[in-house]
């Protein structure tokens, strides 16, 4: 079995180099024989023994599994309630046109394609700021933003974790809302901050466990680093009132605890971008210094082009450009720059005043067409098909995410049974629900509950 | 790819046509699908992906267990490598590489540190047109230095940034890294197409790490893969599109494979271009006297890539800067692309003057 060294598989590129040699090949190859004599390393001896002997197969991702068994069902009815991207009428991605319109002007203008500086792109960061701060904010007047483009909502989240994980003056530790989306855990971690939890959704009342969430909060030790969710939280769609958002605020104040946002749905959760960004900018407003990770991912449907920013309210211009440097030096060894491509789109929308105007259309009619289907949905099931359940939390919680209360027995029936593909823990994409599918749904969720 | 999937959030997933463009359709690696593949930030991307996994997972015998992994890296290296591998933990010592007195490769120093160091020590290596020297190993020193990976059973971090770039050929410039994978040395490399394919700041580039077998068994690509994308999603989801559609579109369409590798030969040339003309230029118009014990300008000529070592000391090259206003970093390097018709005579002289002192 033993092969003939390299003198077998001689590639025609390397047999056409002129800096390639048989022999040498063959000489170089003999140090293997050695390792061959004990009979069991087999066809591995031929390799040593692997230097990766000890990795060991990672998790599959669970939202994956729900599309490959999406995928595998034959069934003409089947819904696919797991993606977490925005789908139109018809189930389709939807490119927004304001979007496509500034591709095509940066296109035509055939820019270069030279590195953006480390913190991106100034225009698009600029207005980013602006957009997620409003254009009245103080500290955004005074100079004491700093802000960097980032790998969309993820490196910005993961940008903030390492910074904090560096130069936050007290405890590394993160408070994180139970539950919360599935990669804010290991990424806070892998920055090198412990992660504690705080009550958030009530299973009960498949609402806010408003009272467990303060009594979390007051217990943790203060000067704690709390993640909170701008709005339309992932997964479970239920955000504080805005009443409650003061008090949260007031909390905090009270703490010393210092608020880690992350805004993935502004304008994309209720329709507009500057009720979706209430929560950041009152406590900004309170003089509580806050951290922000931003996607435009859902609002701007960018979601391949990798399109964020991460920003920090500072005490000082002093202090800003301090802050900045440091965000310099966190960038620069893990991907030296950020992408070109959509920088470019968002920045030239946000700062185009008829395309910012078109693309503040085209997110309320994303954002209607959701609320639009809870509405639906919860009318079939109630008046419709008279389910004696109560189903106000699907018109109640907001954004892409719903959790509907289903156990894992129901979400198994709905797989098995009505072709209908969900997450474990009873959470739909309602941007998966259209016209032709929600009758079929509204059946299914029924049959399953009553 | 269907245009419905253009704008969809892109499961993570290997970057298939990039490995075959490193190692050669014909490989064995590629054969036997053992290699790999994630689509990275660019080359720092790369580079950080693989430092990473590497202080996660290398654990050859004889290191305690939560790592103490030794690093090498070439005396001088790019200015980056140093604080990568310090971010994720791993301290980095240097080997010798470039030999100021002979304005050349120091093949006997670089040999004795990859003899001297211990069994397993990684060692990070420039696939071709080594930054910022410009010195790469002949091939036939390429094949010493592999022998003795072999013996030492080191592991060889291949930073591979200018496939086609340096000497107009990509099969050339992809040498080692074949080599080596070849010879079943334990490797990665980290792959650019920033220059090559002059997508800079769109970020696209590719890691590759060679598995001992296909498929989920021990040490299977599967299992690499898998944890690969793990440690990726948790920095950042998924790697941008757009520059990453260019590159495969380019990878798979044999025309505009063709196209594009004349393309990339074009700026070699240039490139080649400036290394001739400037060497001409010391040598026959000027005379310029040879500096340290080269005896020649050969350097100029012989490097590759986009950086020089001049050869320049700091007081020369401080010089230049003032009164020539030719601007370059202290340790003598220049930037080839740089140079063109319209300066590349003053350049030569500048370069003269501060040889002579003359200015």
């Amino acid at each position: 079995m033993m092969r003939a060294a390299a003198a077998q598989s001689t590639s025609p590129a390397r047999a056409s180099s002129p800096f390639y040699s048989r022999k040498v090949a063959l000489s170089l190859a003999l140090p293997r024989k050695r390792i061959f004599h004990n009979a069991n390393y087999s066809q591995r001896a031929l390799r040593g023994v692997s230097t990766w002997a000890n990795v060991k197969q990672g998790p599959p991702d669970p939202i994956l599994g729900v599309t490959e068994a999406f995928k595998a069902d034959t069934d003409s009815r089947k819904i696919n309630l797991g993606v977490g991207a925005y789908r139109d009428e018809n189930g389709k991605p939807f490119v927004l046109p304001s979007v496509r319109k500034a591709e095509e002007s940066i296109v035509k203008a055939k820019y270069d394609k030279e590195y953006l500086p480390i913190t991106g792109f100034g225009e698009f960061t600029k207005n980013a700021a602006i957009l997620a701060y409003g254009k009245d904010s103080t500290p955004l007047k005074e100079g004491r933003v700093a802000i960097t483009q980032s790998i969309s909502g993820t490196g910005a989240l993961r940008i903030g974790a390492a910074f904090l994980s560096r130069w936050y003056p007290h405890a590394k530790t993160v408070y994180l809302p139970t539950p919360s989306w599935g990669n804010h855990t290991p990424i806070m971690k892998d920055s090198g901050l412990e992660v504690k939890q705080y009550r958030y959704y009530d299973k009960k009342t498949v609402g806010l466990d408003f009272k467990g969430l303060v009594e979390d909060l007051k217990a943790a030790p203060s000067n704690s680093i709390v993640l909170l969710h701008a709005c339309a939280h992932n997964p479970t769609g239920v955000d504080p009132t805005k009443e409650q958002w003061k008090e949260i605020a007031d909390l905090v104040k009270e703490k010393g605890h210092f608020p880690f946002f992350d805004m993935a749905y502004q304008g994309f959760a209720s329709g507009s971008v500057d009720a979706d960004a209430f929560a950041p900018r009152y406590f900004v407003e309170q003089n509580i210094p806050i951290v922000l990770s931003q996607s435009f991912a859902k609002n701007m449907g960018l979601y391949g082009e990798r399109v964020g920013a991460f920003s920090i309210v500072t005490a000082s211009p002093e202090e800003k450009a301090r802050v900045d440097s440091q965000l310099k030096i966190l960038v620069r060894p893990m991907y030296s720059n950020p992408p070109l491509h959509g920088a470019r789109i968002a920045g030239t929308i946000l700062a185009d005043q008829e395309l910012y105007g078109q693309w503040l259309g085209e997110v309320k009619h994303m954002a209607d067409r959701i609320i639009g289907m809870r509405a639906d949905l919860k009318k079939l099931l109630v008046s419709d098909l008279g389910s004696k359940l109560n189903w106000d939390h699907i018109t109640n919680q907001i954004g892409m995410f719903c959790f509907t209360g289903l156990t894992p027995e129901q979400v198994a029936k709905l797989k098995s049974e009505h072709h209908v593909y969900l997450t474990n823990d009873g959470r739909i994409s309602i941007a998966g629900v259209t016209p032709h599918n929600i009758n079929h749904l509204a059946e299914s969720i029924h049959e399953v509950t009553k | 790819m269907p245009l419905s999937k253009l704008s969809n959030p892109r499961p993570l997933r290997s970057f298939p046509t990039s490995k075959t463009y490193l190692f050669g359709e014909n490989h064995k690696v590629i054969k036997e699908d053992r290699v790999a593949s994630v689509q990275t930030i660019s080359g720092t991307g790369a580079n950080h992906l693989g430092a990473l996994f590497l202080a996660r997972y290398y654990r050859p015998p004889g290191l305690p267990p939560h790592g103490g992994v030794k690093l090498y890296i070439s005396n001088p290296t790019w200015a980056n490598h140093e604080p990568i591998f310090a971010n994720v933990g791993i301290s980095a010592t240097k080997y010798p590489y470039y030999d100021p007195k002979t304005i050349a490769l120091d093949m006997k120093g670089f040999s004795k540190t990859l003899e001297e160091a211990p069994n397993h020590s990684i060692f990070l290596l420039h696939a071709c047109a080594h930054n910022p020297t410009g010195v790469d190993p002949t091939p036939e020193q390429w094949k010493e230095l592999a022998e003795i990976f072999l013996r030492k059973k080191h592991f060889a971090f291949f930073d591979c940034a200018y496939q086609g770039f340096a000497s107009g050929s990509l099969d050339n410039d992809a040498f080692s890294v074949r080599l080596f994978a070849d010879l079943n040395v334990p490797m990665l490399v980290c792959q650019s197409y920033a220059k090559n394919a002059g997508l800079y700041g769109e970020r696209i580039g590719c890691l590759n790490l060679i598995a001992s077998t296909a498929g989920d068994g021990v040490g299977g690509k599967a299992r690499l893969q898998s944890q690969l994308s793990v440690l990726s999603r948790v920095e950042i989801s998924n790697p941008p599109t757009f520059g990453a559609r260019i590159v495969s579109k380019i990878l798979n369409d044999p025309q505009l494979f063709e196209e594009w590798k004349r393309d990339v030969k074009e700026m070699a040339d240039r490139i080649i271009w400036t290394r001739e003309t400037l060497y001409n230029l010391l040598t026959q118009k000027y005379q310029t006297p040879p500096l340290g014990d080269s005896g020649n300008w050969e350097h100029i000529r012989r490097q590759i890539g986009m950086f020089s070592f001049t050869g320049l000391n700091p007081e020369q090259v401080a010089v230049i800067v003032k009164k020539g206003h030719v601007y370059m970093t202290g340790n003598g390097r220049i930037s080839m692309a740089g140079l063109n018709t319209k300066n590349i005579e003053y350049v030569a002289e500048c370069i003269d003057k501060a040889v002579r002192g003359t200015f």
